[in-house]
């Protein structure tokens, strides 16, 4: 009976009820966090017409309109028009048609969003290598005034990075950066950096550098020894710090409002200026929102088992 | 292998003195223990010689090479790291081919093969190959360490303390294989530890080292009987050897300006009788030893008596001296 007495005052398990509310209000609080994506993934299938129909349609036929209006442009023609061009070609061209208008050409959501897929991965390979180089620089070596440039480097971000937005323009037009791709990746490099130097710093501390001294030992230069010991041991703090970096230039939007506007622009920007006839093509944009989800969510699923160990920053490695 | 000469070298770290005018000659073939308490040095000794540290003074030749400013892969030593001696991401097998696949050496895949082989067979490891190194247990990780050490035949294998994480039996059995593989291979190795009984089992010749100094050097026999001093004579012998004022206990003549008397079980002479002037406090059976603790006046004396022997908790006895070491007031041995 002592066991069961045990138990029940035990220090460290919680009590059941306890562990129910606990888990109530973790899932009480995903419920209203992820309301607004269910929202916008469902607007994505409805009709234009659903979209804004008060009350709200909760219940609605599907449709692949807001998907057909994401990729392309469209064309107001007249009822004889229409009726005489041949069968329709394929479901857009027919949904398209059933709103008396034809495709005209595909809209800039694709070229958009490979945009934001070559400038969020560009920059986050980047500040992740930098940052891996640093820190390793910073974790192993005899730097003169070490933290001192480290507390530089965190200094980069104690204000918003908006908050520098004029001159980054300015500069940007001078050198002829702006709307230009590489501008946004070393933008965002330059954003990122110290986040990325400051988390790897503490993984890399906490590899002995025994290991780095064994190869070398062995006969490796440092080099080699960094890349086929420090590097594999690195790779839960390379894949958190990966993450976050891509997080933010995945969903970064007022310098790409500022800095692009064409050429360069990346999907943020881009999806609320989708305009149907008489307002806002809210099925397109819910239906762009929900594929610009994806790649994040991709990303994050391949990653977890690296994240979830890396967000501990390291407290319980291996 | 080849020998290795270590010249007066110093090195001190901020306000320590690591290591102080510390010189050793290792004959090639040679296994030599450097024998300490942490902190007194030892492990900067290795560094040191493996290229891991610059000295401040003194100098390093190995094979008659002078070592300054080499870097560490030019220096063909094997170092066994006292902690994190394998990779974590690797196999067994990778773990020992590791060394064997450097750039600096490119050995052909096959033969890496046939090395790493030969050694897990020496260390009796060949089931084990396969294995993360994060699956071993503490004895198979620290073969493997020692092996991937092995697998090279450098100028000198540097060993920290490779036995200390281990519990008694397994080190009493690594201790002795490790003594085997180097007579076999003919190995030069440096090697450092606390343990006394590593020291005795394994060196050709002991070092005994404090606080950077090196204090006395000579084979585990001379170290045990002619301790130069006090301080040695303490490192060396279980139970501690026993430290008594001159004139205590009847012990012949003594060299002039004895201050202290260090006498081991070898030492005494003990003979019941009635009006001794010590009583046995009791016997302490510890299976492979028993230890008699004997009260004299305010002092306890500790020693070795026969399985068999009659004496039993309060009896009375008489102590004699026989040949014991004799030091100054300074801790000097006298004779
Ligand atoms: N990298 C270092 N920085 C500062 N002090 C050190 C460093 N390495 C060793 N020491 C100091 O030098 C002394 C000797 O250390 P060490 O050689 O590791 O001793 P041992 O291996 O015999 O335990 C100790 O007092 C230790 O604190
Ligand atoms: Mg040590």
């Amino acid at each position: 009976m002592s066991i069961t007495l045990s138990t029940a005052h035990s220090v460290v398990e919680p009590s059941s009820l306890a562990k129910r509310s606990a888990g109530f209000i973790v899932i009480l609080y995903a419920l209203i966090t992820m309301a607004p994506l269910f929202w916008i993934f469902a607007t994505g299938w409805k009709t234009p017409p659903d979209s804004i129909s008060y009350p709200p349609k909760i219940v609605f036929g599907p449709s692949l309109e807001g998907y057909c209006n994401l990729f392309t442009t469209r064309t107001r023609q007249t009822a004889d028009y229409i009726n005489a061009l041949g069968p329709p070609q394929g479901t857009c061209d027919e949904v398209t048609r059933r709103r008396e208008m034809v495709i005209a050409g595909a809209s800039n959501y694709a070229p958009r969003f490979v945009n934001s897929l070559i400038i969020a991965f560009g920059s986050t390979f980047l500040a992740v290598t930098l940052g891996v180089f640093s820190a390793y620089a910073f974790s192993r070596f005899k730097i003169p005034l070490a933290d001192d440039l480290l507390f530089f480097i965190l200094s980069t971000r104690m204000m918003p990075p908006i908050a520098v937005a004029i001159p980054i323009y300015l500069m940007y037009r001078e050198i002829g950066l702006s709307d230009t791709k590489l501008g946004m990746i070393l933008l965002y490099t330059a954003v990122n950096v110290s986040l990325a130097v400051w988390l790897l710093k503490g993984f890399i501390d906490e590899i002995p550098k025994e290991y780095e001294e064994a190869a070398m030992i062995d006969g490796y230069t440092r080099l080699h020894a960094f890349f086929k010991v420090v590097l594999p041991q690195a790779a839960t703090g390379i894949a958190a710090t990966a993450i976050f970096c891509l997080i933010f230039a995945w969903n970064e939007f007022a310098f790409a409002v500022l800095l692009t506007s064409g050429e360069a622009q990346t999907a943020p920007p881009f999806i609320p200026t989708i305009i149907g006839e008489g307002g806002m093509d809210w099925p397109a944009v819910g239906a762009g929102t929900t594929l610009f989800l994806i790649p994040i969510l991709v990303f994050t699923i391949l990653l977890r088992k690296h994240l979830l160990r890396g967000i501990t920053f390291g407290a319980v490695r291996k | 292998m080849a020998e290795v000469s270590i010249k007066n070298i110093s090195k001190r770290f901020k306000s320590v003195m690591a290591v102080s005018s510390l010189s050793l000659d290792i004959a090639d073939g040679e296994f030599v223990v450097l024998l300490g308490p942490t902190g007194a040095g030892k492990t900067t000794t290795l560094r040191l010689v493996a290229g891991l540290e610059k000295p401040d003074e003194g100098e390093i030749t190995i094979g008659g090479q002078g070592m300054a400013g080499l870097a560490p892969s030019a220096r063909d030593v094997a170092f066994v790291f006292q902690q994190y001696s394998l990779y974590p991401h690797l196999s067994v097998f990778d773990n020992l081919a590791f060394p064997l696949r450097s750039p600096a050496r490119r050995i052909p895949e096959n033969e890496v093969k046939e090395r790493v082989n030969q050694v897990a067979e020496l260390l009796r490891i060949p089931h084990k190959l396969a294995n993360r190194s994060t699956q071993l247990s503490g004895g198979e990780m620290q073969r493997v360490a020692i092996g991937r050490a092995l697998v090279r035949q450098p100028s000198i294998y540097l060993m920290d303390e490779p036995l200390s994480s281990l519990d008694a039996k397994l080190r009493a059995d690594l201790r002795l294989e490790l003594k085997r593989i180097q007579e076999e291979l003919g190995a030069t190795i440096l090697y450092v530890t606390h343990d006394q009984i590593e020291a005795m089992t394994m060196a050709n010749r002991i070092g005994v080292i404090n606080e950077g100094s090196l204090i006395q050097l000579g084979s585990p026999r001379d170290i045990y009987e002619n301790p130069q001093s006090i301080y040695v004579a303490q490192r060396l012998g279980q139970p501690q050897i026993n430290l008594l004022p001159a004139g205590l206990l009847p012990s012949g003549k003594l060299p002039a300006g004895t201050q202290t008397i260090g006498a081991r079980t070898e030492h005494f002479d003990i003979q019941k009788k009635p009006n001794g002037e010590a009583s046995v406090d009791w016997i302490e059976h510890l299976g492979d030893q028993n230890r008699l603790h004997v009260n004299l006046g305010e002092r306890r004396i500790t020693t070795l008596i026969a399985p068999d022997s009659n004496l039993k908790s309060g009896d009375r006895v008489a102590l004699k001296l026989v040949r014991p070491l004799c030091f100054s007031a300074s801790g000097e041995r006298l004779g």
